[in-house]
C-alpha cells in the first residue's frame, strides 16, 4: 500500500477525516519552510500539500499569489522543492506529501524525469491545477511507472457523467474544489458539501479531500466529516504572512502557523 | 451533387487550414490547459460555437453587424508615396484601422458577443493590453446592454489613458491589475480568476488567438474576414496574389486573420513581426518565438518567454498591445513547420516607422502595426518593383500619441 492509502486506512479505523495543511515551498525562505514542514506532522497534519511556486498562478487568490512570489524571490525551483522533500523524509517516512502546482515548471523539468525524481525524493502525489483529464496523458504513464499518484481535481461544475470520466483511473485521493472560484476567497456551506459529496462518491471509492475556502477549525471539521479530508491553505499562509517583517521570517513565524494548525487539528479530531 | 468521393474534404485533409484537431491542437501546440472548473464551460462554448457556425441565421446576423456597425469591408490601400520612398516592392495597406473602435479587434468581439448572447450570458469579462480589445468589448456590451468588466495591467492603464477613459464612457468597469509587471499577462491571469469565480453568468471574451481551445480557432475564424477580403481586393487590384504579407504579432490575432486564408497559397510569403523591445538579445523583448521556447500558459501550449525553470518572464515592448510573453498556438505551429516566418522589430525601429507612415501616407498607425511597417521598410527596397507586399494596418495610432511624444521628448 502507498503512504496515501495507508494513511487514509488508518484514519478510517480511527473514525475521523484527515487534515491536510498547505505550505508554499521557500515561503519566505527555504529553511523556514523546511522547519515548518518538519514540524507539521506533530502539530496535527495527516497529509501535507506543498505548493510549488509559479509566476502565474491563475487559479489562486491573492494570498497564495503573494506566497508564490515570495517563494520565487527566495530562489524556489522544482529541483529545490524536491530537495526539501528529501530533507523531510530523513525524519519522517510516513506522512504523505503531495505537491501542488502548475504544469509549466514540470514541463520544463521534463515530465518523465520529474516523475522519477519526485518519487525518489519521497513525494507521494501531485496535483497539477492546469492539467485536466484531457491533457493528463502528458504525465500519466510516467507517474504510474514511478508510483506517483496524480490527484484528480473535480469541481462543482463537473457533471455527474463527467465525474465518471475524470475519476475512472484516478488514484490516491480525489481533490474536490468546493467552490467555483479561486483559492482563499469564498467558502462552500455544509449544505453544499452534503449535496456534492454523494455525487462524487457515486463515481469513486477513493477518499475525497475538500479544499478551497476552508479557513476556520469549524469549517475544517465540517469538511473532514462530510468528505474524508480538509485542505487548509490560504488561512495558514495569511497567518504566516502576518508574522513577516520586510518579507522575512521572524521568531513568531513558525510557532504562529503551528498554533493555528493545532487548533485546526483539534477540531478535526474532536 | 452526385460526387460522393467529396473532393472538398480530401483537399482539406491536405490543407494547412484544417486545424486544430479534436483536442484543440495545432501540431504539439494548443490544447486545453485550464483548471477542471473551466473544462465543462469550454465544452459548452465549443458546442455553442459549432451550433452557431452551422446556423445560417448566425452568419447573416454577424454579416449585418460587420457591414453596418463595424464598417466592413475595410479598404485595401495602395500606399503610393511610401512605395516611392522605399523604392522597391509595391506596398498595400489593409485598412483595419478604419473599423469602428479603430482596430481589427471588433471583428472578433462582434462574433463572440453574438455567441455569448446565444449562450444566454449576461456578463462579459475581458483582458486588454493596449486597450483596443477592451474598448471593442466595452463597445459591444454598450450596444447589447451587457455588464462588462475589463482587466488591464496597471502599467498599461497608465500608458493607454485615452482608451481607459473610452471604456469608462462606454459603461465598462476597468480593473487595474497590479500583480507582476502590470501588463497583459497579469490582466489575463486576473480575467481567468474572475471567470472561474463567476462561471454561471459570465462569458470570457478572449481578445487574441490564444487561450484554451476553442478560443484560438474561434478568434481566428472571426478575424479571417481580413484575409478573405484581402484576397479578393488584391486580386481585383493586381490580378494576382501578393508576394508577401506582413503583420505585427502580440498574441497574433490580426496576423492570423490575414494569414489564414492564404495558408494554402504556397507562393505567398507570410511574415509575423514580433516586438523585439530593446533588441532580441537585450533581455527586454516580447519576441516569444524568436527568444522563447514551448511551454504551457493561459490554457495553451505555445512558445513562451520563460526562464530555464519554467517561470514565465516579463515581456517588454513600447507597444502595450505586443507586451505579452506568449503567442497564439497556431503561430507556434506555423513557425515550426516553416509556413510563416517570424522576425523581430525594436521599439526604435517601430517609432521611426510610425513617423514615416504618418508623413508619407497621412495615416497614423498604432504602434503595434508600426512594427509591421518597420519590417516592410526593411524588405521592400530589396524587392523588385513589380512585387507586392500587403501590410495589415491593424489599428490607428491616436491612442499612442502620448507614448510617441514622450519618446520624442515632446511634452503634450
Amino acid at each position: 500500500m502507498s503512504r496515501i492509502q495507508t494513511r487514509f486506512a488508518v484514519l478510517k479505523q480511527e473514525g475521523r477525516g484527515a487534515l491536510i495543511p498547505y505550505l508554499q515551498a521557500c515561503d519566505p525562505d527555504y529553511d523556514t519552510s523546511l522547519e515548518l514542514l518538519r514540524a507539521m506532522p506533530a502539530a496535527g497534519a495527516d497529509l501535507i500539500e506543498i505548493g510549488v511556486p509559479f509566476s502565474d498562478p491563475s487559479a489562486d487568490g491573492p494570498t497564495i499569489q503573494a506566497a508564490a512570489l515570495r517563494g520565487l524571490k527566495a530562489g524556489a525551483t522544482l529541483g529545490l522543492v524536491l530537495q526539501m522533500v528529501r530533507a523531510f523524509r530523513e525524519t519522517d517516512s510516513e506522512t504523505p506529501i503531495v505537491l501542488m502546482g502548475y504544469l509549466n515548471p514540470i514541463d520544463s523539468y521534463g515530465p518523465a524525469e520529474f516523475c522519477f525524481d519526485a518519487a525518489q525524493a519521497g513525494v507521494d502525489g501531485i496535483i497539477v491545477v492546469d492539467m485536466p483529464t484531457e491533457e493528463a496523458d502528458l504525465l500519466d504513464a510516467h507517474a504510474r511507472e514511478a508510483g506517483l499518484d496524480i490527484i484528480s481535481l473535480v469541481a462543482p461544475t463537473t457533471s455527474n457523467s463527467r465525474l465518471f470520466h475524470v475519476l475512472r483511473d484516478a488514484t490516491g485521493f480525489v481533490y474536490y474544489v468546493s467552490i467555483t472560484g479561486i483559492t482563499g476567497t469564498s467558502s462552500a456551506s455544509a449544505a453544499d458539501l452534503e449535496k456534492a459529496l454523494p455525487r462524487i462518491r457515486e463515481a469513486t471509492n477513493l477518499p475525497v479531500a475538500v479544499g478551497f475556502g476552508i479557513s476556520t477549525p469549524e469549517q475544517a471539521r465540517t469538511a473532514s466529516r462530510i468528505g474524508d479530508a480538509a485542505v487548509v491553505a490560504s488561512a495558514l499562509i495569511k497567518t504566516m504572512a502576518g508574522t513577516l517583517e520586510d518579507g522575512r521570517a521572524t521568531e513568531r513565524t513558525v510557532p504562529a502557523v503551528l498554533a493555528q494548525l493545532e487548533a485546526l487539528a483539534a477540531a478535526v479530531r474532536a | 451533387m452526385t460526387n460522393t468521393s467529396s473532393p472538398l474534404s480530401s483537399s482539406l485533409a491536405n490543407s494547412l487550414r484544417s486545424g486544430p484537431d479534436q483536442r484543440g491542437r495545432f501540431g504539439i501546440f494548443g490544447g486545453r490547459f485550464v483548471a477542471e472548473t473551466l473544462i465543462p464551460l469550454l465544452f459548452e462554448l465549443d458546442e455553442a460555437y459549432r451550433a452557431a457556425q452551422a446556423d445560417p441565421a448566425f452568419r447573416e446576423e454577424l454579416d449585418y453587424y460587420l457591414k453596418d456597425y463595424v464598417g466592413r469591408p475595410s479598404p485595401l490601400w495602395f500606399a503610393r508615396h511610401l512605395t516611392e520612398e522605399l523604392g522597391g516592392a509595391k506596398v498595400y495597406f489593409k485598412r483595419e484601422e478604419l473599423n469602428h473602435t479603430g482596430s481589427h479587434k471588433l471583428n472578433n468581439v462582434m462574433g463572440q458577443i453574438l455567441v455569448a448572447r446565444r449562450m444566454g450570458k449576461t456578463r462579459i469579462v475581458a483582458e486588454t493590453g493596449a486597450g483596443q480589445h477592451g474598448v471593442a468589448t466595452a463597445t459591444v456590451c454598450a450596444l447589447f446592454g451587457l455588464k462588462c468588466t475589463i482587466y488591464m495591467g496597471a502599467t498599461d492603464v497608465e500608458r493607454q489613458k485615452p482608451n481607459v477613459f473610452r471604456m469608462h464612457l462606454l459603461g465598462a468597469e476597468v480593473k487595474p491589475v497590479t500583480a507582476g509587471a502590470g501588463t497583459l499577462k497579469d490582466a489575463m491571469n486576473e480575467a481567468m480568476r474572475d471567470w472561474v469565480a463567476n462561471v454561471a453568468d459570465t462569458y470570457f471574451l478572449v481578445g487574441t488567438v490564444a487561450g484554451p481551445h476553442p478560443y484560438p480557432e474561434m478568434v481566428r475564424d472571426f478575424q479571417s474576414v481580413i484575409g478573405v477580403e484581402t484576397k479578393e481586393q488584391i486580386t481585383q487590384a493586381e490580378g494576382r496574389l501578393p508576394d508577401v504579407i506582413v503583420a505585427a504579432i502580440g498574441g497574433g490575432s490580426n496576423a492570423m486573420g490575414i494569414f489564414h486564408p492564404f495558408l494554402d497559397d504556397a507562393d505567398v510569403k507570410l511574415i509575423g513581426v514580433e516586438a523585439a523591445g530593446h533588441g532580441l538579445d537585450s533581455g527586454k523583448t516580447a519576441a516569444s518565438i524568436s527568444r522563447g521556447r514551448p511551454g504551457v500558459l493561459h490554457g495553451n501550449r505555445t512558445y513562451l518567454l520563460q526562464d530555464k525553470h519554467g517561470q514565465i518572464e516579463e515581456a517588454h515592448s513600447i507597444s502595450a498591445g505586443l507586451d505579452y510573453p506568449g503567442i497564439g498556438p497556431e503561430h507556434s505551429w506555423l513557425n515550426d513547420i516553416g509556413r510563416a516566418e517570424y522576425v523581430g522589430v525594436t521599439d526604435e525601429e517601430a517609432l521611426e516607422a510610425f513617423q514615416v507612415c504618418t508623413r508619407t501616407e497621412g495615416i497614423i498607425p498604432a504602434l503595434e502595426c508600426a512594427h509591421g511597417l518597420a519590417h516592410v521598410m526593411k524588405i521592400a527596397p530589396t524587392m523588385a518593383k513589380d512585387q507586392i507586399i500587403v501590410l495589415n494596418v491593424s489599428g490607428r495610432g491616436d491612442k499612442d500619441i502620448f507614448t510617441v511624444a514622450h519618446h520624442l521628448g515632446v511634452k503634450l
